[in-house]
């Protein structure tokens, strides 16, 4: 009992991710309109940036930004005492390449709506079947 | 296929679930991630580079090689819009309609009539055109230099601060959007035209790959910034930090480019008349 207590204490972080990323996945694969497809789809991607900053967490450590003096003070800089830069720079990137990819969904989704006059994924299948 | 669906996604995060068992718990100094390469780049930063911002050193200078290539995905991502969107042959409308902006009184000009002279006091407007809301277009009027400073702030200051090129262009691509929305597509492309927008982007790639290709001119590696201490006229290190503001620069330029681009497509489905 006392296991499994610090296996969740430990650990709930993940679950919220996972959580969160089975959402989005759920909106992808079930929801018939395309905008919602698009909406799980970014919280897919917030759900990973989410565990990846996660991951770079550690116990007492601060910012991964050194302080220092203007007269230069060269203290010894310890890696415990900074959080895990790493996962920061990618998901930095991976935030901006979200947005990017947002908008040529959206784009391609203007084209659909275009060319078909809806969004509905059931409607544009008996169109292009008619055809 | 919604009970399918949900039992596929709830197997899936099951097993998840499962997997993070094996995983080191929150916030664990030990655990793999914090174990193998951030040690060097935590404890080597200030003497490589002189940067205080680990994360800006990371992502310009240790990593610039992958940054480089994120810059060309958001530039590749502007440029997918474009293509999908943008309607390159003007659709010919019977008649144009011109606001007089002191008196608001609105021209209907008929094909073949003569245009209004190119004067201030004329603006081009459309069908769909709705008055100006006078609260939000003076808040955004007052707010939009601070935004825009604010951004060039987080740029700048990207290598003692939280902050660099991403974060400060996407906020300064922000404040071009705000006055769009607070105005009309018309009045936000006369300020930033679509030909600006496009020489932006093409602009902050150019600088993040020139920077790159300099320093193999000046005989070090691609993006060894070290070897731009001959021009710069510093020692070495200092040169990395120029060097990462410089990419950092370039950064800030493309993406915010790409964000206007963004919105101009979508918001007019590429037509660029009427916006919101």
């Amino acid at each position: 009992m006392v296991d499994l207590l610090t296996i969740i204490i430990s650990k709930y972080n993940y679950w919220g991710y996972i959580v969160l990323m089975m959402i989005g996945l759920y909106a992808m694969i079930v929801k018939k309109n395309l905008v919602k497809k698009i909406i799980g789809m970014s919280i897919f991607q917030t759900a990973i940036i989410f565990f990846y900053v996660s991951i770079g967490m550690k116990k007492n450590a601060t910012i991964p930004i050194i302080s220092h003096g203007h007269d230069g003070g060269e203290h010894a800089v310890h890696a415990v005492d900074f959080i895990n830069p790493l996962p920061h720079v990618l998901m930095l990137t991976a935030i901006v390449v979200s947005v990017a990819t947002l908008g040529v969904a959206l784009a391609l989704a203007i084209k659909v709506y275009q060319q078909y006059n809806s969004l509905e994924e059931d409607e544009i299948d008996s169109q292009i079947k008619v055809k | 296929m919604k009970w399918f669906g949900f039992i596929a996604v709830f197997l899936c995060g099951s097993l998840f679930i499962y997997g993070t068992v094996e995983f080191p718990g929150w916030g664990d100094p030990l655990s793999p991630t914090s174990t193998h390469v951030s040690p060097y780049y935590i404890e080597k930063t200030m003497e490589d580079t002189s940067v205080p911002n680990i994360v800006t050193a990371v992502l310009a200078d240790y990593r610039g090689y992958d940054t480089m290539f994120e810059t060309a995905v958001i530039f590749s991502a502007g440029i997918a819009c474009l293509f999908l969107l943008r309607q390159m042959k003007r659709k010919k409308t019977d008649f144009r309609l011109y606001r007089h902006t002191a008196t608001g009184i609105t021209f209907r000009i008929e094909k073949g009539g003569k245009l209004p002279p190119t004067a201030k006091e004329f603006e081009r407007i459309d069908g769909l055109w709705t008055p100006y809301d006078l609260i939000i277009k003076t808040t955004g009027r007052f707010i939009i230099p601070f935004i825009q400073i604010f951004a060039l702030y987080v740029i700048a200051h990207g290598h003692h601060s939280p902050g660099g090129g991403f974060q400060g262009g996407v906020i300064l691509g922000a404040s071009f959007v705000l006055f769009a929305i607070s105005h009309d597509l018309r009045s936000a492309l006369n300020r930033m035209s679509e030909k600006l927008t496009a020489f932006f982007y093409t602009l902050g790639v150019y600088i993040y790959a020139g920077t790159g290709a300099l320093c193999i001119l000046l005989g070090a590696n691609f993006l060894d910034y070290s070897a731009l201490a001959t021009i710069l006229f510093v020692d070495p290190v200092t040169a990395r930090s120029h060097g990462i503001l410089i990419v950092e620069i370039g950064v800030g330029i493309a993406v915010m480019a790409v964000m206007v681009i963004l919105y101009y497509n979508l918001v007019s489905a590429g037509k660029f008349d009427e916006g919101l």
